[in-house]
Order: C-alpha cells, then structure tokens, then sequence
C-alpha cells in the first residue's frame, strides 16, 4: 500500500527489524488477506497490504454480461452484504435507464437492506469480538444472524448470495407473514443487542483493548477517501441515505451515530447504534408498506441510452459506488465499482504503526472488511 | 539368589510405591486431562446457546478417545529448519514437569499421589515452572515467527506471574507454617477456617497469577489464536502437539490443586471444627445420587438405546459411589474410612470448582495485551502481593506479640492490604490516562 523505502527505521535495541508474514492464511485476517508486518519487538514499525488473492475480475465480467445478467455477480463482492450490493447496482442501471421502482419495492428493498446491515454488522461484532478474544459473542451474533438469513431465504430461496432485487424492482412479492417476521427479529433483537453491550461495552478488558487503538483523525479519513462507520466513528456525520437519499430512506427517521475520538472503541460503538438504528428503520416502514406493483415498466431486453452515471449508496461497510458506461448496447461498456472496504483498507498502515501485533488483529477487524470486495 | 536380581528386588521393595503412582500419573493424568477438556467444549457450548460435541459416544463422553486415537495417528511432521532434537525434546519437557509436579500433591489424606515431601508446594512450584523450558525451547527451536513471538511472550509472561503467584502462596505459608501438604491442611483444621478467609487478597492473587501461569484466557497471549495462530505450538502437530495440550491442562489441576491445598481447606469440608454442621458429612454422598437420579431421568429421554444403556451405566456408578460415601457415614464399621472418602470428594470438588471458574472466565472475558498484561502483573499483583506478605505477617506478629485478637489483627493489616491496592488502582488509573494522552500527541495527522 505504500513504498518500501521509507521503511529504515531504527528499531529499540538496534536489532534487525522482525518481518512477519499475517495470512493469506491466518485465523483473523477476515479472509484471504496477506499483511506483511515489519516489527520492532512486537511494536508495528511498518505494514504492507498483499491483496488479490480473491480477485474474480467482476468489474471485467460485467463487460461481457447483458445488465440483468451481471446482476448476480455483485452479490458475490461483499457477500456478507450481498442485498446492500444489489441494491446499489440495481438502482444504478435504474437511473441509466432513467425508470424508477415503485414506491412498494422501494420499501421492500429498503426493509431487506436495513435487515443485511444488520446481518452484517453482527458478523462483525462476532469476528471482531473473537480477535480480540471474546469467544462467546460470535455464538449469540451467529443466533440472531440465522433469524435475518431466514427471512431472506423465505423471501428469495437465497440466504447469502440472495440475488434479491431486480433492476426496475422486485422480482418476488413479499411473502404471507413477512411484515410478522420482520417485526417479530426487530421486536427480539432490542433485546439481544442487550446482550453483546453487557459482555463487551462495559468490559474493562474490552474497553483497554479498543481505546486508542487504530486513532483515525477526521482529516485523516478524508484524506483517505475512509468512508462508513469508520469515517461517522470519526467524528463527521456522513451517511449517503441522509446526504442523498435512495431507496425509501427520505421517509424515515433515523439518526446518524457519531464517535468522537476515532479509535476503535468509537467505531464500536457507532457499529452497536448503527444496528439500533437500522432496527427502527426497519419498525418504521413495516407499519406501512404501500399497495401496488412491484416492478416498474421496464422491458425485456434492457437497451441503456449511451451515457454513463454514478450511483452510490451506504452499505453496511461504507459508500459503495457504481460507476456505469453504457454504449446503447445490452452490455455495460464498463461497470466500475467502488467498494467501501477496499479505500477503508487504505487507511490500515496509517492505523498500525506504531502499535502491537495484538492491536493489528484489533484494527483489521474495526475496518470491516470483506476480501470478495477488496480484490473483487 | 544373584547379587543382580537381590538388588533390583531391594529397589522394588524402597521404591515401589514411588514406581506404581509414576505409572498410575501417567496412566491416569492423560485421561483425565482429556476429559477435562470435554467438560470444558461442553461447558463453552452450553453458555454459547449449542451444544457442543454429541457425534462420538453418547452426548460425546467417548470424544476425548477419538481425539487422541486421531492425535496417535496424525502424520508426524518436523519442519525442515526446524532444530530436531529440540523440537522433539521441547514437548515432553513441557509435559513431564507438569505430570512430575503432580506427584507431590495429595487428593485427600489417604490419596497422595507418590510422597508427602517436607517441601511438597515449592517442589510442585519449582517443577511446574520447569515446563516453561518446554515452551521457549519448542517456540525456538519452531525456526517460525510466530512460534519465536509466542515462546517470548510466554517466557516474559510466565517469569512475572510465578513471581506474583510466589508472593501471594508465601502469605499462606506464613499462616501454615509448613511447606508439607499434609500439615498445610493440618493447620487449616487447627485454625478452624481456611486460608482463603484469613488472607483473600493473597487467594485473588493467585487465581489470577494461576491463570496467568497456565496461559489460560484472558491471559492466553503466547497462543493467542487470533494474533499467534497457535504461539509456540503453530509448527506442532500430531502427537507432540498433544504432549503440550495435555501439559497445560495437567498444569491446571496442579494449580487447582495447589490452590486448593492451600487457600481452600484442602480435604476439609467447610467449617471443619463446627459440630452441628456435621450433617455436611451427609452432602457427598447426597450430591453423587443426585447426579445419578439426574441421569436415570436423563436415560428416559436418549432416543438411541445404547444412549440409554450407557446413562443407566453412569447412573449405577454414581450410586455405587454415593452408596461408599454413606456406608463410611452411617456403617459403624466403616467409620474409620470416612476421612478418606469424604475427603478425596471434598477435594475434588474443590479441584473442580476452580477449574470451572478458569473456564467460565475464558467463555467470558476478552484477551489482554501484552503491555496491558505486563502492567497489571508488575504495577499490580506483585507490588499487592507484597504488601499482602507484609500484612500477613503483621497480623501474625501482633497476635504472638501483642497478645491481639487473631481476628482483629487481621481485619486490622487487611485494611492496609485494600489501601494499598486502592492506591496501587489509582496509580494505575493514572498511569493509563498519561498513556493515551501521550499517545494521542504523538500520533500525527495524515499529510495530505
């Protein structure tokens, strides 16, 4: 991530600086990433990210596939969040084709993608929890995961990769009790969320282990291009739904978290609002889900004027971007894609140096990030 | 008869009894160690809402066996570079100080496990630290970063516990008196209470610089799995990776034990002297038919019959059990036994309980880190520690002395004790501030 001549410095005792190799195979590099570690003792006197090793050439792929067939393979970026992808893409070649998806799958497509960053979220809190050696909550995180996934699966038949949007609106009428279920997890959930904050917010072991750990300044995180709960942990209240809303998201009331010192108990705990949050959001729009249809007029075969656009909305991880040249044909002339964790990643050296091996574990872990979508 | 064979059978006669519980240890101690780790997965599931091992053997009792049977026949690596004698020798250190340390312990006044030794707790503190040779050895001769990191924390953290540990078992021997296990627990009956009331600093001390001795959460740092992948034991594999797994669980019964012996009663059941709390005699045996009444109800429920079968088997020896331990209550004939009997239960109930607390601690709690680790070790525990010793031994002095209450004399140094560690927190408090203060100077804002 950066160049390795800046890289002499002296260590402690002036002894030879200890090079570690963290993954591709390591139990909490989230993945297949590769850290090469250069160390002083165990202090981090240098860090450099090896990624790729994931790399499906998605955005390529997309210039080969009609739009609707390219619609799957977002799903397989952060595949922790693969509705908020979707999400995304959809509404991108929306707004190429220039349709809009009726208010219903709006806010469908709104209660899915609170419930994925949700999901998401809580694979966080359990992966992050068991780096730094909290081995009990991932159980309970994993517990009230399997409600979300469940309600995806009886909406879609999927529960990872759930494919769960099409472009122009919804492919799939909600299902008989899905306004139950949603309101059953939400009602359930306050309660469990109780759960991980009486095991980790208060713990003083906790609190040692993430204060001042992996400090991103605001400046710091712009200069970075740091987007998501890392950047609001910061201190600045940056959210694409309130800044420009999509979906249904401008009907809604909801706060955005903010932290104020940037470390990672910060993003910890703007990561424990966040999913409240999304949890009202959730409460509110089952109240009521507009009657009609749910999928806009668009045709079969998708025929995008020539032009290009930019859509982007806040996934679980942070802004997510879809940039999208169309040539008038049934193939995208070229998708590129901003994924959140990758530019998050960025900021991982800056956030190291200077601390433990222990503390590395901690800050990969705070950045959230998904190798499908940093290599892609 | 030949000189040859006239002085093996002379051998035999000294030493047979030290022979046969060297083999009944390593016989036994393995087994229960792994079974130790079953109650351990079992316990972690139950508090993690699933259940935990239930493939091999009922409710996966036979899980231990298929583990080592796959452990026995793992393929049996040593990495290229790795220093060969070393890293075959580095493992069996590490187990054997942990199975020899056991041999001065003693489970009850008539199970000692080989000899009572005049000096019974340094021996099992000198010999279990012997297996941290084990660790930096395997971690050095590893030729891994990991395993070198893991084997360094171990060694830094190992040599700041036990000094800690050492302190906090010298306030208990002051009141004892005595190194020898046997008059340890002795004197226990004479005072009336266990140690662990006259000195609990010196009790909390322990446990947390035990957990600490055994690399058990939150203080597993030289394996911590998420930074070290496995610490000292990442190159190791197979059986020798197992000879390491069975010393850290060995080592955690002979701290228990220890701990046990000397802060907890050892053998005494609560209150020892009290008459009227004599119906406690009843409990052992109470408590083992309830556990068999819990599984005859259980048997109903398998829904395999062999499941069913196998309940009804634990259930009848639960009862067989419960049957001795009230048969040396109420047989008058059998009274003489009671001691022993009650006594090998009340310890390993004690044992137990200890156990537990280190595993409901590491479901529990996050890891610590190194320099946090370090901290509380040098800034807390051993400048406490000391001052604990000190008190101790004040008390001790103002009642053979000045003629003072025992209980006065000791209410009044504890009192000292907790000033002292309110300071000692306030200190660290402070110091923590003064950290990320600093920290929050020194880190500059990007340039860009």
């Amino acid at each position: 991530m950066h160049d390795e001549t800046t890289q002499k410095q002296s260590t402690l005792l002036g002894a030879d600086e200890l090079v570690i190799n963290m993954g591709p195979q390591h139990p909490s590099t989230h993945g297949v990433l590769r850290v090469k570690l250069k160390l002083d003792g165990e202090r981090v006197i240098g860090s450099e990210c090896v990624i790729g090793y994931l790399h499906r050439g998605v955005e390529k792929i997309a210039e080969n596939r009609t739009y609707q067939q390219f619609a799957p393979y977002v799903d397989r970026m952060d595949y922790v969040a693969a509705v908020s992808n979707g999400l995304g893409y959809c509404e991108a070649v929306e707004k190429l084709l220039s349709v809009e998806a009726p208010p219903r799958a709006r806010v469908i497509r709104t209660i899915l993608t609170e419930l994925q960053r949700i999901a998401s979220h809580l694979l966080w809190l359990g992966t992050h929890a068991l780096d730094i050696g909290a081995l009990t909550p991932l159980f309970y995180c994993m517990r009230e995961r399997e409600e979300i996934l469940k309600i995806f699966e009886k909406y879609c038949g999927a529960r990872l990769t759930t494919h769960a949007f099409r472009i122009g609106g919804l492919q799939y009428e909600s299902y008989d009790t899905f306004e139950k279920d949603v309101e059953r997890f939400c009602k359930d959930f306050e309660r469990r969320i109780q759960e991980y904050v009486d095991l980790l917010t208060g713990n003083s072991i906790w609190i040692g282990r993430t204060r001042n750990v992996g400090v991103l300044s605001t400046e710091d995180c712009i200069a970075l291009g740091v987007s998501g709960p890392v950047l609001r942990a910061s201190g600045l209240a940056w959210d694409v739904r309130k800044a420009t809303p999509y979906a249904a998201y401008d009907q809604y009331k909801f706060e955005i978290p903010v932290g104020t010192k940037g470390d990672t108990y910060d993003r910890y705990m703007v990561r424990m609002e966040e999913m409240r949050q999304s949890r009202l959001i959730c409460l509110q729009a089952i109240e009521n889900i507009p009657a009609g249809p749910i999928l806009g007029k668009v045709g079969k075969v998708l025929k995008p004027p020539a032009g290009e656009i930019h859509h982007r909305i806040e996934s679980p991880k942070g802004i997510l971007g879809y940039y999208i040249v169309s040539d008038g044909t049934t193939q995208p002339y070229r998708v590129r894609i901003r994924p959140p964790s990758f530019i998050n990643l960025q900021a991982f050296d800056k956030m190291a140096r200077g601390h433990l091996v222990a503390d590395v574990v901690a800050i990969i872990g705070t950045l959230d990030i998904v190798l499908g979508e940093v290599d892609r | 008869m030949s000189p040859a064979l006239h002085s093996i059978v002379s051998f035999l006669q000294t030493w047979w009894v030290q022979l046969v519980s060297g083999v009944l240890i390593v016989a036994v101690v393995p087994l229960i160690a792994g079974y130790v780790v079953l109650v351990e997965r079992k316990l972690m599931a139950d508090m993690q809402a699933r259940l935990g091992p239930m493939r091999v053997g009922p409710h996966g009792l036979l899980q231990p066996i298929a583990d080592a049977l796959k452990l026995l026949i793992k393929e049996d690596i040593i990495p290229d570079n790795a220093d060969k004698a070393i890293f075959w020798l580095a493992p069996v250190v590490s187990m054997t100080a942990a199975l020899v340390s056991m041999g001065a312990i003693a489970f009850g006044p008539w199970f000692q496990v080989a000899k009572d030794i005049n000096i019974g707790i340094l021996f099992v503190l000198g010999v279990s630290s012997l297996g941290l040779f084990g660790i930096v050895l395997g971690g050095w001769a590893s030729n891994s970063h990991y395993a070198l990191i893991g084997a360094l924390r171990s060694t830094a953290q190992l040599v700041s516990y036990e000094t800690a540990a050492g302190l906090a078992i010298i306030s208990g021997l002051l009141l004892a008196g005595t190194l020898q296990i046997r008059s340890i627990v002795d004197a226990q009956q004479h005072y009336g209470v266990w140690f662990i009331f006259l000195a609990p600093v010196a009790f909390f001390i322990y446990l947390v610089a035990s957990i600490a001795e055994t690399n058990r959460a939150p203080f597993d740092l030289p394996e911590a799995e998420s930074e070290l992948v496995a610490g000292y034991m990442t190159e190791y594999s197979g059986f020798r990776w197992a000879l390491y797994f069975l010393g850290e669980y060995a080592n955690m019964i002979v701290v228990a034990a220890v701990a046990t012996t000397l802060f907890l009663g050892g053998w005494l059941r609560p209150f020892p002297n009290v008459r009227w709390l004599n119906w406690l005699d009843v409990l052992p045996a109470l408590f083992t038919a309830g556990v068999g009444a819990y599984c005859v109800y259980r048997a109903g429920k398998q829904p395999v019959r062999v499941q069913a079968l196998f309940m009804w088997a634990v259930a009848a020896l639960c009862f067989l059990v419960a049957l001795i331990l009230a048969a040396t209550v109420f047989v008058p004939l059998l009274q003489a036994a009671r001691p022993g009997f009650l006594g090998a239960f009340w310890f390993m109930l004690k044992v137990s309980a200890y156990i537990y607390v280190f595993m409901w601690l590491r479901f529990t709690l996050p890891r610590y880190r190194f320099d946090q680790l370090m901290h509380l070790g040098w800034y807390l525990l051993i400048p406490l520690a000391i001052v604990n010793v000190f008190s101790v031994g004040m008390a001790m002095m103002l009642e053979s002395e000045f003629g003072w209450n025992r209980w006065l004399a000791l209410v009044v140094t504890m009192l000292f004790t907790l000033l002292a560690a309110a300071f000692l927190l306030h200190l660290n408090d402070k110091r923590t501030a003064a950290a990320s203060s600093a920290a929050a100077e020194t880190s500059d804002t990007y340039a860009g």
